[in-house]
């Protein structure tokens, strides 16, 4: 008896949930994010907050901090104004994409790749960054370029595609797959390989934390990143896309890119800059 | 499922290679170490004692994966380059060998003291006395229990996975990652470690019926 009066209890609570939430406004697909955001001045950006270099929650004062942070702060301003102003949502890669269907970011700048897959549940902007995939060595590495590898040990991260792209340039390498970052870092530091490979910003963002490592040889594959907007908002997209255009074409995302990535080892941050 | 095994065949037979070289090995060398320190605690000596138990104490509660860590990226740094799969095999030695060093210790005093005792008045050393008497009975009665110690060994290699030894659960990481068919892959991944586990089982109930 007890057992079923606790499932009754879930069952209207769950009902309860439900029509409460259908209470809310207009359904999100029949908003218009533009026409919100210009009312209220405000433009909600999903971020990242432990990518150092890209978007990095500071500790010390709580703020998050980055190339993206910057670049979405300059967005914001010429969408809708000097006075307009950028809140940030820290999101992972896994919340990210739900969190922009349910509402609670208007758009994704967090190191997001533009892949087929994703273009089937959401809409990207123009890319507003080009990684590539690079590898992390110690300075006095022998390591100077992809190929190098043959023959050598390769330390990579489970489920990044990363590691079946070493593959085809250096089909003979000895592939370790470790389950997270900071662990692949740490492996690398104990000699167990002789490079460490993802994408070459967070790479960059390893290499600036820890002395006596750095980037190395030319990015070899491309990973355009794309701010992630809702499908249907298309007003949205072109005022990015058209933003984004604006502060290329005035040096701000140079500025940007200089400020950020002027100063890293073996990072040609001239890779990265646009006209 | 059978796409997806004999596509991957190769994978899934040298990660069990891996698997069983690594158990066997750290099999042997747990249930040597183990029962070393099993003695160490039981001697008249009582810095010996204290050593065995500190030994024990220490590796017992720790989590097997903070020792193959330990050994897979500290020693690498300051003593001796070691690959993943030795550092793996080593956590899993040193800390299957404490649990069996409890386990023999357990079944050492259950041996009768009278037993021990009656020995040394027939003029044996206690090194004898332990050789002949106690331990031949002290192991029969902890057969079952070291099964169970066995069976988790193997599956305690897993902890291979982590440190890239190329065990079976860095293969079933490795193609689940790539084939994305992951509930597959682990079902697959799991009746291979039954192929290494059941017989184990099977033949410690067996030696259980025949000794006790």
């Amino acid at each position: 008896m007890k057992r079923l009066k606790y499932l009754m209890l879930m069952i209207t609570s769950l009902l309860l949930l439900l029509t409460l939430s259908a209470c809310g406004s207009k359904p999100l697909s029949s908003q218009n994010i533009l026409e919100n955001d210009k009312q209220s001045k405000t433009i909600t950006w999903g971020v990242k907050a432990d990518t150092k270099l890209l978007g990095l929650i500071d500790v010390k004062d709580g703020k998050e901090k980055g190339f993206e942070i910057d670049l979405a702060t300059a967005l914001t301003k010429k969408m809708l104004g000097k006075d307009a102003k950028a809140k940030f949502v820290t999101v992972t890669s896994q919340s990210r994409i739900p969190l922009l269907k349910n509402g609670n970011i208007d758009a994704i700048i967090a190191t997001m790749t533009i892949t087929p897959e994703r273009l089937k549940t959401i809409d990207f902007s123009d890319s507003y960054f080009d990684a590539g995939q690079s590898l992390l060595v110690k300075d006095d590495s022998s390591v100077k370029k992809v190929e190098d590898l043959n023959n050598k040990t390769i330390i990579g991260v489970v489920g990044s595609n990363s590691v079946e792209n070493v593959k085809k340039f250096a089909p003979k390498a000895q592939v370790l797959q470790l389950p997270d970052y900071a662990q692949a870092l740490t492996a690398l530091k104990s000699g167990q390989g002789d490079a460490l490979t993802t994408d070459n910003v967070i790479l960059a963002g390893m290499a600036v934390n820890n002395p006596g490592y750095k980037l190395q040889g030319k990015a070899f594959t491309t990973e355009p990143y794309g701010i992630g907007i809702n499908k249907g908002q298309d007003d949205f997209r072109k005022a990015v896309n058209k933003a984004l255009k604006e502060v290329q074409q005035d040096g701000t995302y140079n500025k940007l890119i200089v400020k950020w990535f002027g100063n890293v080892p073996g990072f040609n941050y001239k890779e990265v800059l646009r006209k | 499922m059978i796409n997806l095994l004999s596509s991957n065949w190769h994978a899934f037979i040298s990660g069990f290679g891996w698997t069983l070289l690594s158990s066997v090995l750290a099999l042997f060398f747990s249930l040597i170490i183990g029962s070393l320190f099993a003695i160490l605690e039981v001697v008249p000596s009582k810095i010996l004692r204290i050593i065995g138990n500190v030994y024990v104490e220490v590796f017992r509660n720790i989590p097997l994966l903070v020792i193959t860590m330990f050994f897979y990226l500290v020693i690498p740094l300051y003593v001796v380059k070691i690959n993943g799969f030795t550092a793996g095999t080593i956590g899993l030695t040193i800390y299957t060998s404490a649990f069996i060093a409890e386990t023999v210790r357990a079944g050492i005093n259950s041996v009768d003291i009278g037993q021990m005792e009656a020995a040394r008045s027939q003029g044996m050393t206690f090194w004898q006395a332990m050789r002949y008497i106690v331990l031949p009975q002290a192991f029969k009665y902890v057969i079952p229990p070291l099964g169970n110690q066995f069976v988790n060994l193997v599956k305690n290699s897993s902890v291979l996975a982590f440190v890239a030894g190329f065990d079976l659960m860095y293969q079933g990481n490795a193609i689940a990652s790539q084939t994305f068919e992951t509930v597959n892959t682990y079902i697959i991944v799991g009746l291979f470690y039954l192929v290494i586990t059941l017989p184990i089982s099977y033949y410690m109930q067996h030696l259980e019926r025949k000794l006790a």
